[in-house]
């Protein structure tokens, strides 16, 4: 049964790959949607049945074959659902279809063949992903980390004759990798240490120690497993792939770089809670480098033009604050996080996603405005999403990360949650600057100016006059997607309601057995949950849902209001201003300091130096003695088989015959 | 008596390359010879598969023995046999060099005959090399194997193949005139200690041989096997001899020829002078280290897609060398699997570079670009080539790869963590070298009509790719008939020399230590 669930849009991989290019388009899209919403439904049914049953046994184990064995080394391909992985699979199947449906319309203008491909991809990449979050053991986990990096490369890089678009996605590739080399070498140190793979066997042995005081060696692993997390996650200091990984089509933007893909690194330590429960001194850095990262990457989101980089680095903003929440051991509230962002963000790639499909392609925000009338089921849908993610009371953004920067300061990082509520404010900023300057106002200047500029493969063509006279908003398929991810980011909070509000914080208590012998660490730091707590907790909430509208206010004076004051404050900071749109010169930094000297001493040093020059000089200077020497002797050189073979053979016995009888 | 079914996979390819001499030698016959080659290699691979079926896994021992007195004055006797470590690279043989002929089909248009015929032979030779257990006999298919490869290069190849050619055979026989004289010592010393001369493996393997005498033995053992691997800094033949070759030679100089080292390592140096192995494995690990990231920064700079290959191979066949030094049973088996799996993979990616060099006539990656658009299959079968070769999991490069690192990691955690670093690097070049082929729009006007698969290259990149995927998903299917033979390698080694691999402190399972049985 699980393992129908990664099956099914593993099936349709292979029949769009195989068979794609030679049916039509609405076939195609057939199989990958009708893939997806199977997989789902059997997600769902999945669900029920764990739900089904007692709290503390919720868990069903399917054991495929077993994968590897050598030695001790036994590696099962077991797929394990328990409520983490439910939250999980219903995320990836149920927006996953959502967004699949949308790209049959998004992605109508490709070539039939290219359209095939595209859902091929898509698939795959869902196929990888529910493997990811099913596995039961690391070895599993990293088939799909490293199969759903494989889909993000193929999809970043889909229109791959932009040298931009390839770029990017072997960025995001070999970013990845360089997470990967502490994540394996994380699974190694954790399987000499415990000696399994098997994540439970993992929690057991980890629970039955206690938590570190000084670095150990569960802080090494804990540490290495982490490292892996900022490459796939987006974290510093490997953050710098998802911003570029914008250059595929806006719908792979939803799905993999905001809703799913990335949380992999989240899902990561969620599911090994109980090991990093007991790694106090990684979990101190998790939380730190969580909340740089999201205030890191807000300023620099402040400052971008282009529509999808905001979104881009709001999505590496809000994974700093999960990273912040499984910092301080909250594991229920990140994953909690996990799940509203996946709605929200989604819709707000999509809704630019319908934007840039308006607009023959355009991303950039100062040639748009006053699409709000034209656009009115885009502009609607976006508001709600920029709403939610600025936490913004009664919508689900504002639950989960309450409950985040409420966890935060409970456990006692005042200053993490100083840095976190900054981060908030910014993130109403920036989202509402897109709201502004996108929907609100005038169109800056004629908007067939832009056209060229940014037109890309997809809406190139005819399409362009037409959209030019009239903008159409988004077709059937995209507007239904919207819709349902508007609904979702209102509604999906509420099953995490909090005590203090009046819930009972249901999400929180499924989720609960799966991090069990977690909160070793986290209960001593939390108060119970009682009178006083709820004072704080609506205290905090109240101080969260200030700044969210403060930021939102903040931004209606700078980019609506009063425009020309955002200019000016721009030119009154000119240093600062540059270094954001440069976000931090990071990527310059990293091409000075790591690409170049590699590049240059592995192509002057190693190749051409040590290579040609040294290794072969010396052996071509051997052999040139040699041969000098053995000048007489190369007459014997007749170049036939035989006359070789004979004087090898010669020379062997006359070898021997010395040997023998010296 | 029964059917000498390792013989024959020796005799089998000569006497195919025997009735070729019955064809008459113009080249209006090439393709008759080139159809009778290419049924005579698919039976070699049917023989290697039987083997396999009748290949009892369970057990680690030599099977299908065959013993025949050859120079009894000197103890020289034909001795042949399988154990799982030769059992998948005389499969491995079999598999490619059906596939280096097709790969070869159109790109050989002279001497066509004589090209067959030392292929054939060739196939002979390393099997040959795979089922000798007896040192002379292995000594003889070690050189014979060199010659129809120098022909293959000398002849077929580009345009510095004679200098290439040459390379070759300096650099490899000069690597094994010394392994000759110590496999003529340990002939002596097996007369001094029973009286009597012998060059079988087996008799040799019993010998007790005192620790002063194992470590230039060793060494001169090793440095015939580490030029063969090659080990950094031995590797410059390689880039030469591979970008000269023609695909055929390409795909079996890397497929197979580059595993003789390892598997000489495995087979001989370590067992044979456990001490001096013990002694000497952290010395060579480092320079398999070295040649891992060494080999992998070199590949990422090489303008020339076949040396980005070969000086890939210096990288991967680093990864087989660590995990043999480490002695532990994820090492060597990782490291055996690793052997099977770069000759699939790299195997498969110079068949690939063949088909593009057969459209172009040219190696270099600036030539190309947006090929995808011209030729989605082709591409499509050099991206999934690619990603087995980086090591993607469910394709064959990780698992071989990931019990390396397992069993070096027990050994010795820094080496490991350098040798990691490979995971970074190998995706790195690939990927850049398959972007600079692939993708971006189709500027080099000769590129644009080129034609997609012919149903040949077809029937070249089905198996390949059917088999790294195989290889990636069921991997117990090969680890399987491995095992046993690695331990009973490593009780070999363990039995002598002090065991130095720590057991964690956990309680495992099952000790990863081999079994103290046998």
């Amino acid at each position: 049964m699980l393992l129908l669930i990664p099956l099914l849009p593993l099936v349709g991989f292979l029949l769009n790959a195989s068979f794609g290019r030679r049916v039509s388009k609405p076939a195609a899209g057939a199989i990958a949607c009708g893939a997806m919403i199977a997989s789902f439904l059997v997600s769902l049914v999945s669900v029920f049945r764990l739900i089904a049953l007692p709290a503390d046994a919720r868990a069903i184990a399917q054991q495929v074959f077993t994968w590897i064995s050598s030695g001790d080394l036994a590696v099962a391909f077991t797929l394990r659902l328990d409520p983490l992985s439910a939250v999980m699979i219903l995320v990836v199947t149920g927006i996953g279809s959502l967004i699949h449906i949308y790209s049959t319309a998004y992605m109508h203008e490709e070539r039939d063949a290219e359209y095939a491909r595209y859902f091929s991809y898509l698939n795959l990449f869902a196929a990888f992903m529910l493997v990811l979050v099913l596995g039961s053991n690391f070895l599993v986990l990293f088939v799909g980390w490293e199969g759903v990096g494989l889909c993000s490369y193929l999809l970043i890089g889909f229109w791959y004759e932009k040298k931009s678009a390839s770029d990017a996605g072997k960025k995001a590739f070999i970013v990845n990798r360089i997470g990967d080399f502490g994540f394996i070498l994380g699974v190694l140190l954790a399987f000499v240490h415990f000696g399994t793979l098997d994540f439970q066997e993992i929690a057991r042995s980890s629970a039955a120690l206690g938590p570190e005081a000084a670095f150990g060696t569960m802080s090494l692993i804990t540490l290495l497993l982490f490292v892996g997390a900022t490459g796939k996650s987006a974290q510093i200091p490997l953050y710098v792939w998802l911003p570029d990984a914008m250059e595929g089509p806006t719908p792979v933007s939803a799905l993999i770089h905001a809703a799913t893909m990335v949380t992999a690194g989240v899902y990561m330590i969620g599911r090994n809670a109980v090991l990093f429960s007991h790694a106090p001194q990684t979990l101190t850095i998790i939380a730190v480098v969580g909340v740089a990262t999201a205030l890191l990457a807000g300023t620099i989101g402040l400052v971008q033009n282009d529509i999808k980089r905001v979104l881009a680095y709001s999505t590496v903003s809000q994974l700093g604050y999960m990273f912040l929440a499984m910092g301080v051991g909250a594991y229920a509230a990140g994953i909690f996080h996990l799940y509203t962002h996946a709605f929200f963000k989604a819709l707000l790639f999509l809704g630019s996603g319908a934007v840039i499909h308006a607009l023959a392609g355009e991303q950039d925000l100062r040639r748009m405005g006053g699409l709000k009338k034209d656009l009115p089921i885009t502009y609607w849908t976006f508001l709600i999403g920029a709403l939610a993610i600025s936490g913004v009371p009664l919508l689900s953004g504002f639950f989960s990360k309450d409950e985040i920067l409420y966890r935060t300061y409970a456990s006692g990082h005042t200053l993490l949650w100083i840095v976190g509520l900054l981060t908030s404010l910014l993130t109403a900023i920036y989202m509402f600057r897109i709201v502004f300057l996108a929907f609100h106002g005038h169109r800056a200047e004629p908007f067939a100016d832009a056209q060229d500029r940014h037109a890309r493969p997809p809406q190139s063509g005819s399409h362009e006059a037409a959209h030019a006279a009239h903008l159409h908003d988004a077709p059937p398929a995209m507007a239904i997607a919207l819709v349902v991810l508007a609904v979702g980011s209102v509604a999906a909070g509420y099953v995490g309601l909090p005590q203090a509000l009046g819930g009972s914080n249901r999400f929180e208590k499924f989720l609960e057995p799966s991090f069990t012998a977690a909160d070793v660490r986290s209960t001593p730091d939390v108060p119970d949950d009682g009178a006083a707590t709820e004072g704080l907790e609506l205290g905090l909430m109240a101080v969260s849902t200030l700044v969210a509208v403060g930021g939102i206010g903040l931004a209606f004076f700078f980019f609506l209001a009063n425009p020309r004051a955002s200019d000016r404050v721009a030119s009154q900071f000119p240093g600062l201003h540059r270094v954001l749109m440069h976000k931090y010169y990071v990527d310059e930094i990293y091409d000075a300091a790591i690409v170049q000297p590699i590049r240059i001493v592995s192509e002057d040093g190693l190749w051409k130096g040590l290579d040609v020059r040294v290794i072969d000089g010396a052996v071509n200077d051997v052999a040139g003695t040699v041969g000098g020497a053995s000048a007489l002797l190369r007459r014997l050189q007749t170049g036939s088989v035989r006359a070789y073979a004979a004087s090898l053979f010669l020379g062997v016995v006359l070898i021997l015959g010395y040997y023998l009888w010296r | 008596m029964q059917f000498p079914i390792l013989t024959s996979l020796v005799v089998l390819p000569i006497a195919g390359a025997a009735c070729l001499f019955l064809v008459r030698d113009d080249e209006s016959h090439a393709p008759l010879v080139r159809n009778i080659a290419l049924v005579v290699s698919a039976l070699v691979f049917a023989d290697a598969l039987l083997l396999w079926s009748r290949f009892n896994a369970a057990s680690g021992d030599f099977q299908f023995i065959e013993r025949h007195a050859w120079i009894p004055t000197f103890g020289i006797s034909y001795v042949v046999g399988v154990d799982g470590i030769s059992l998948l690279l005389l499969v491995l043989t079999g598999f490619l060099t059906p596939l280096a002929l097709l790969g070869s089909w159109e790109s050989i248009q002279r001497k066509t005959r004589a090209f067959c015929i030392v292929v054939l032979l060739l196939e002979s030779a390393m099997m040959g090399v795979f089922i000798s257990l007896d040192l002379f006999l292995f000594y003889v298919f070690w050189d014979a194997m060199l010659i129809p490869m120098y022909f293959l290069i000398g002849i077929w190849g580009y345009e510095r193949r004679v200098y290439a050619a040459v390379k070759f055979i300096l650099y490899t026989l000069g690597g094994s005139v010394l392994m000759l004289l110590a496999i003529l010592s340990l002939a002596s010393l097996h007369n001094a200690a029973t009286g009597s001369y012998s060059f079988d493996l087996q008799k040799i393997y019993a010998l007790q041989i005192p620790p002063s005498q194992q470590g230039w033995l060793f060494l001169a053992f090793a440095l015939a096997f580490a030029i063969k691997v090659p080990i950094f800094p031995f590797h410059t033949w390689l880039p030469d001899a591979h970008v000269e070759a023609p695909t055929a030679g390409s795909v079996i100089l890397a497929g197979v020829l580059l595993k003789m080292g390892t598997y000489g390592f495995v087979r001989f140096a370590f067992p044979l002078f456990p001490d001096a192995a013990a002694q000497f494995a952290p010395y060579l690990a480092v320079l398999a280290v070295i040649g891992i990231v060494y080999g992998a920064l070199v590949a990422m700079v090489q303008p020339d897609m076949k040396k980005l290959v070969a000086y890939s191979s210096v990288s991967h066949l680093g990864f087989v060398v660590l995990g043999i030094c480490a002695m532990d049973t994820q090492g060597v088996q990782g490291a055996v699997y690793q052997m099977l799996s770069h000759g699939v993979s790299t195997g498969g990616l110079f068949l690939v570079v063949g088909m593009l060099v057969d459209r172009r006539h040219t190696r270099l990656i600036s030539e190309y670009g947006g090929l995808k658009k011209v030729m989605p299959h082709l591409v499509a079968a050099f991206l999934i080539l690619t990603l087995a070769s980086i090591g993607l999991p469910g394709l064959n490069g990780f698992v071989g790869e990931f019990l390396i690192l397992l069993g070096v990691f027990r050994w010795s955690p820094p080496l490991a963590t350098v040798a990691a670093t490979g995971v970074i690097l190998s995706a790195t070049y690939m990927l850049w070298m398959f972007q600079r082929v692939n993708y971006g729009p189709v500027t080099n006007e000769k590129n644009t009509g080129l034609r997609d698969l012919s149903p040949r290259e077809w029937a070249i990149l089905v198996p390949i790719i059917a088999v790294a995927v195989l290889m990636g998903v069921m991997p117990n299917l090969f680890l399987r008939p491995i095992e046993p033979s690695v331990n009973r390698m490593l009780n070999q080694i363990h039995a002598v020399a002090p065991v130095r691999v720590q057991v964690s402190h956990q309680p495992p399972a099952a000790s990863h230590q081999p079994p103290s049985s046998n």
